[in-house]
């Protein structure tokens, strides 16, 4: 418990404390995220890992105070640098967003404004933080096209996103958010909406770009591939609690929770017989409004038996099994061991 | 881009060659299919007075007995390059464009028209100011608070503005804010000032019909605005202005609205073309000296040159501003290629 405590002690750059997302709707409250706890040294890449619905972008959103204002009830606590973030003025916040923490999206052909040149939306995000001339922001942004590995940045930054191709984009997108030099920086599916051959490039450009910065960086996605790149520790999300936390080596070499294996199962792999299938997980996500009881994952879960009914009542706690690697399981820590090496790894490794 | 609007152009040309045909159709052709004669179209010319020998020929030197190519031919000769009418005591010069002679009052329509023009033109720009900022801004606040009492107020507002005639809130509005009544600001009907003899009395000569014609206007403007808020603000563009830390009133105005504004300015150029043929109703109402009450007065009179003349320049407002918001569709949004 030593490594959790520590994880949780306010030391870390950027550290989430029981944060609570919800939003109160027609048909009940949607739980979107629901006590999740990490923290994330600057420098440093965290991987949050989910399906669609699984609370991953609004953690992000609500980080950078894009909830403030909405009909969310937002609750726990968000430290930035020895700040706190969730009691702060929407203001004070806005301030912040941008300069202090930026954010890339997922398309950037609909995340960037279709009426206005790549240069002058850089030029905007500079200039609100900057008390500088238009002059000297436009230099800066051909400057920071450049930066990203865009050819010809001094004529391409009069050109509309449009008329960039998709990885273009993504590199101006990316240079949008670097243009003020960002301590931490949140990457939600940066590379889904990209052809695999620029996925790579994008992914690559991220890292160099962070050490670089030194930023602490978030990357959410749904591909363990793009974390498997470029973090060092991962979390995995489901139904918006955290099922487990580790390094990247502490998820793929030996992860301990029946999601996690099913996403490990679920990703195609060019070392795997074509004869073998893929191992989804069956089942589809749970409703954030209707959470199921117990074990949010306990029906889908092909090891729900295992629990003594305790799956099905019971809200598994999120413990350490050894050395920050944290699991939200009702089966002890042997048992999942047993599982993983006997039952799950043999099988994703048959070749 | 120039080839574009050089195509746009022959377009138009065409539009408005298209819009002359009907129009001498209409004045020409469906009478006779009606089972009018040479004779009974030249009658309106000559006057009812007239001996049928006299009428005879009228209509001989009117040319009602060419076949009607010829006579179209005539008509568009006179739009393009005046005409001579043969009188018999002597001829006489109608400068282009020549829609003919007032039945009535025996002068050219031209000049009528051109003189009222002004009176139309200020109606319509004026209103048009006001309506696109009252409806734009209604439409955003209505936007933004969704559901608050401030958007139901006005959109139910904007209800009865779409839905009342102009004939009973201008008569409302003059009775209420004119005709010395306690409220009185405005002038009463039926006096114009213009602009360069007086501007202050410019204003005020027309504050009641530019509200009154602003106040339908605006109640459409206000839903077409507040719709398409409610759909940009959900755009990712804006949670990314958001999340540059842009500060609310730049993210809704210069992001959310920009992006709002393209179909808005395509419907205002419409409008705006429409209105500049003549705003029938309010001119009516307010008894305003433009093109809108020559139409009605020239229809009431059965003064046909007077009627196909206002179509006519009418139908060329409508030609020019369509011509205007295609060219404009390109300015305002970066995507549209013109080819």
């Amino acid at each position: 418990m030593s490594e959790r405590s520590e994880l949780t002690g306010g030391q870390s750059f950027l550290e989430l404390k029981d944060l609570r997302i919800h939003f109160p709707t027609d048909d009940g409250v949607v739980k979107s995220v629901d006590g999740l706890s990490f923290g994330l040294e600057r420098g440093k890449t965290l991987g949050i890992v989910g399906e669609s619905g699984s609370g991953k972008s609004v953690t992000s959103l609500g980080v950078l105070g894009l909830h403030k204002g909405t009909r969310a009830k937002i609750s726990g606590e968000i430290w930035l640098d020895g700040e706190e973030l969730v009691s702060a003025t929407p203001e004070h916040v806005r301030a912040l967003r941008g300069k202090k923490m930026a954010m890339i999206f997922q398309d950037p052909l609909s995340a960037m404004h279709p009426y206005y040149t790549v240069g002058a939306q850089i030029i905007e995000a500079y200039r609100i933080h900057h008390k500088v001339t238009k002059a000297v922001a436009r230099k800066h942004a051909i400057d920071m096209l450049g930066r990203v590995g865009i050819p010809q940045p001094d004529r391409r930054v009069d050109s509309y996103p449009h008329e960039f191709s998709g990885g273009m984009r993504q590199r101006a997108m990316i240079a949008m958010a670097l243009s003020c030099d960002p301590e931490l920086l949140i990457a939600d599916e940066p590379t889904t909406a990209l052809d695999v051959t620029v996925q790579a490039q994008i992914l690559d450009l991220m890292r160099d770009l962070q050490e670089e910065f030194n930023s602490a960086l978030i990357i959410i996605t749904h591909d363990l591939g793009v974390v498997a790149e470029l973090a060092d520790d991962i979390l995995v999300m489901y139904g918006g609690k955290c099922i487990e936390y580790g390094s990247a080596e502490d998820i793929f070499e030996r992860p301990e929770h029946p999601y996690s294996w099913g996403l490990l199962g679920s990703m195609p792999r060019l070392d795997r017989e074509r004869t073998e299938r893929l191992m989804p997980i069956k089942g589809t996500p749970p409703s954030l409004i209707n959470v199921p009881d117990g074990c949010a994952f306990h029906p889908r879960c092909a090891f729900e038996g295992r629990t003594e009914g305790r799956a099905r009542t019971q809200v598994p706690e999120l413990l350490e099994t050894e050395g920050g690697h944290l699991v939200r399981c009702h089966m002890t820590r042997e048992e999942r061991r047993g599982i993983w090496e006997n039952e799950i790894k043999p099988n994703l490794e048959s070749a | 881009m120039v080839t574009y609007i050089i195509r746009r152009l022959i377009w138009g040309v065409f539009m408005l060659a298209i819009v002359s045909v009907i129009t001498f159709a209409i004045f020409f052709l469906v009478p006779r299919l009606a089972g009018a004669t040479s004779e009974s179209l030249a009658t309106r010319y000559v006057g009812r007075t007239a001996s049928a020998e006299q009428v005879k020929i009228a209509a001989e030197k009117l040319g009602f007995n060419d076949p009607l190519v010829v006579q179209y031919g005539r008509f568009a000769k006179g739009i393009v390059a005046g005409a001579d009418y043969d009188y018999g005591p002597g001829v006489e010069r109608c400068p282009a464009p020549c829609f003919g002679y007032s039945f009535l009052t025996r002068l050219p329509v031209w000049p009528d028209l051109l003189n009222r023009l002004p009176v139309t033109i200020s109606l319509a720009l004026g209103a048009a100011v006001i309506w696109l900022v009252a409806g734009v801004a209604t439409g955003v606040v209505s936007a933004l608070r969704r559901g608050s009492f401030f958007d139901r107020a006005a959109m139910s507002i904007a209800l009865a503005g779409v839905s009342l005639p102009i004939f009973f809130t201008g008569i409302v509005s003059l009775v209420v804010f004119s005709y010395g009544r306690p409220l009185a600001f405005a002038a009463p009907g039926g006096s114009f000032t213009p602009f360069f003899d007086n501007p202050a009395m410019w204003a005020y000569s027309l504050i009641l019909p530019w509200i009154t014609l602003a106040f339908l206007y605006a109640a459409g403007y206000a839903r077409l605005t507040r719709s398409g808020m409610l759909e940009t603000m959900n755009e990712d563009y804006i949670r990314t202005a958001r999340a540059k830390g842009l500060t609310e009133r730049v993210v809704v105005f210069k992001h959310g609205l920009r992006g709002a504004l393209t179909p808005i300015l395509t419907i205002f150029g419409l409008d705006l073309g429409l209105l500049m043929g003549g705003a029938v109703l309010t001119e009516s109402t307010f008894s305003l000296p433009g093109i809108g009450k020559y139409a009605i007065d020239a229809i009431v009179n059965q003064d046909l040159p007077k009627v196909m003349g206002v179509t006519l320049v009418a139908a060329f407002f409508v030609v020019v501003a369509n011509l205007v918001v295609d060219l404009l569709y390109a300015v305002v949004d970066p995507r549209v290629r013109l080819t």
